[in-house]
């Protein structure tokens, strides 16, 4: 089974984020970037699918496939110490600046070329946060989207999965081939190994230009975005509340508050 | 006038409160048409006229039902080729997002998702969008295409006006494919509001300590007549189910209050109600990152605070 899991650098969350003022895309340059965390359970997902397939006698393989600039070669290096066996990094100065819709022709031209059994995507980039990604490319390559799943079952050529809803959950089915994409409560990602990041460091990495995946150049990066940025702001702090220490009476102090306001 | 489609989001007739602000939203350009997908329309429709939608598309079929997004989609590129709306309106919810994602491929149109506000513009709608947590604020605008927006549920108030809600029935014309759903579980439904739509939410997390710990949360939504949400550390324990998980990878809400009680107020956690109007805050750590944001704030025991401000609110009632 040919498994390619998606793998979107991000930047950390927990540092200053900012929109660079000449071109209003998003300052990779000045802070850590690291694998989207939602990535990580994909991941495992797909491990785990490609271990289990093993086992049962069938021969599988997880592809990394990373669209982003060349900083992204250490997401893609952790996620072949965790244990995938290859990966692709689409890596060219024309996406820069692309959007949701560009990147998911990307991703697809490139899919297309080196085929798959199986897409396995994280529910959200924590940067962009769209979560459209896995049923947009459902949508280009023509196969069932199996999205949100926070349970994935395969069984032959057949995938059901739980998917999370708005008040509870659906089980949903389709055949194989399919993009799945999986929320956080899926699967609980491993920790790299020492084995596991000595091994990585001989694991193949090939990496494609548009002109290598036949992707037209008008059609991504900032010219072939089909949205854009206007402007950005940063957000004015919000103005500072009052903070009380209880000193047992903050229930009441609380109650006093909400009063004041009209809530009770 | 232009038309603009909304997507509906209904439980068989009973129309969601995010539809009502799309209708709202959609008159700030032109004619507001419904695309009603499965059974309920008639019943539904008066909803809809309250609220100034001039007409309902009904595909009043099963697929829509039987399918994961991909018949709800079709509909709208049909109805995007057959009406050339100005623009179309999705609920920016897990599910609207993902029918906005394929419509776009569809019909090769820009998409934009999270939007917190969208204001008529010189070269077509321009989105407000709250971005990094919350800290940034970016103006955008789809430059080709169709625009597709998917709105932030509780980003407009809804606002009667009226209309007619004429229904028109509409059908698919291919065939539904992609995966099929074989069943759906519904948690139980409780009297309370539903969470991304109520006008409170009392959320708790971590430290309510457990389950059980967990219960003095409802018991003081129920008093507020609240909904109830949780951080992750609590769905991620099972102390609370998943769909009450208020954040980045849970629900976003926008309420006129929002209580968070024994939660540290990580940033993937404030993703999700940063925009709330009011914030209060129990914490015991007065270093909890809550704080920050919080309109009144106090710093102390959560089993203390809360039941003494239970038994406030009952002596007011
Ligand atoms: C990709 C990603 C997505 C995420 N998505 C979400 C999301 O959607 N939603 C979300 O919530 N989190 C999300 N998180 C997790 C987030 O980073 C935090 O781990 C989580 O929000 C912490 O929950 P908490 O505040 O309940 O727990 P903690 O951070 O452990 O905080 C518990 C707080 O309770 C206080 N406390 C303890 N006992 C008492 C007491 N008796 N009285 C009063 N106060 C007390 C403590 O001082 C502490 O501040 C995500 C993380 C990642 C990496
Ligand atoms: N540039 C990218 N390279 C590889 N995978 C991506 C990229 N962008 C998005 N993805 C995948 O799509 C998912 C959803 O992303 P998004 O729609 O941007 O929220 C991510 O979790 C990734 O699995």
């Amino acid at each position: 089974m040919n498994i390619v899991v998606l793998v979107k650098q991000v930047p950390d969350t927990w540092a200053e984020r900012k929109l660079k003022d000449a071109d209003a895309t998003l300052d990779r340059a000045s802070v850590d970037g690291l694998i989207n965390e939602l990535d990580e359970y994909a991941i495992e997902e797909g491990l785990q699918i490609a271990e289990a397939q093993r086992a049962a006698g069938n021969e599988a393989e997880v592809t990394i496939l990373t669209m982003g600039p060349e900083k992204a070669a250490e997401s893609i290096r952790k996620a072949l110490s965790m244990g995938a066996d290859k990966a692709v990094h689409l890596l060219d100065d024309g996406l820069a600046g692309s959007d949701g819709l560009s990147t998911s022709y990307a991703l697809a031209q490139v899919l297309g070329q080196i085929g798959f059994d199986l897409v396995i995507a994280g529910s959200e980039s924590t940067d962009a946060r769209m979560g459209v990604m896995a049923a947009m490319l459902a949508e280009r390559l023509g196969v069932p989207q199996v999205s949100l799943a926070n349970k994935v079952e395969i069984d032959g050529t057949a995938i059901r999965i739980r998917r999370a809803s708005e008040d509870g959950y659906f089980e949903v089915e389709s055949t194989l081939p399919a993009v799945v994409s999986v929320v956080e409560k899926t699967n609980e990602p491993r920790y790299p190994s020492f084995k596991g990041i000595m091994a990585a460091k001989k694991k193949p990495v090939q990496t494609m230009s548009l002109a290598d995946a036949g992707i037209d150049p008008a059609l991504v990066g900032l010219g072939g975005a089909a949205t854009e940025v206007v402007d950005h702001t940063q957000r004015p702090p919000r103005q500072a509340g009052t903070v009380v220490k209880d000193e047992g009476d903050g229930g009441a102090k609380v109650a006093e508050f909400l009063a004041a306001q009209k809530f009770i | 006038m232009a038309e603009i489609l909304v997507l509906a989001e209904h439980v068989d007739a009973d129309v969601k409160k995010v539809t009502l602000e799309l209708i709202t939203l959609a008159r700030r350009f032109g004619e507001a048409s419904v695309v009603w997908t499965g059974a309920g329309a008639e019943e539904g429709q008066a909803r809809l006229a309250e609220y100034g939608a001039t007409r309902v598309y009904v595909a009043a079929d099963s697929v829509y039902d039987d399918y994961v997004t991909n018949p709800a989609a079709e509909l709208l590129a049909q109805l995007v080729k057959e009406k050339s709306p100005a623009l179309v309106l999705v609920a920016g919810n897990a599910q609207g997002k993902e029918v906005a994602g394929r419509l776009a491929v569809k019909i090769d149109s820009g998409v934009l998702t999270d939007a917190v506000d969208l204001q008529p513009g010189a070269d077509g709608p321009v989105a407000e969008q709250s971005v990094f947590g919350g800290a940034t604020i970016v103006h955008s605008r789809v430059r080709r295409g169709t625009p597709i927006v998917a709105m932030r549920p509780n980003a407009v108030a809804p606002e009667p006006a009226a209309g007619d809600a004429a229904i028109e029935a509409v059908s698919l014309s291919a065939d539904a494919t992609g995966a099929r759903i074989t069943n759906r579980v519904v948690a139980e439904r409780s009297d309370r509001p539903e969470l991304s739509e109520a006008s409170i939410v009392v959320s708790g997390g971590r430290g309510t300590g457990g389950a059980e710990g967990f219960g003095v949360i409802e018991q003081l939504a129920d008093a507020m007549g609240a909904a109830v949400g949780a951080s992750r550390a609590v769905t991620d324990a099972g102390w609370y189910p998943h769909q009450f998980q208020v954040g980045q990878t849970g629900k976003t809400v926008s309420p006129q209050l929002y209580m968070a009680i024994g939660i540290s107020g990580a940033i993937q956690h404030r993703a999700g109600m940063q925009t709330s109007k009011t914030i209060i805050a129990v914490n015991k750590d007065p270093e909890a990152p809550i704080f920050e944001l919080a309109d009144f704030g106090v710093v102390g025991d959560l089993f203390k605070v809360v039941p003494q401000l239970l038994e406030e609110i009952g002596k007011r009632k």
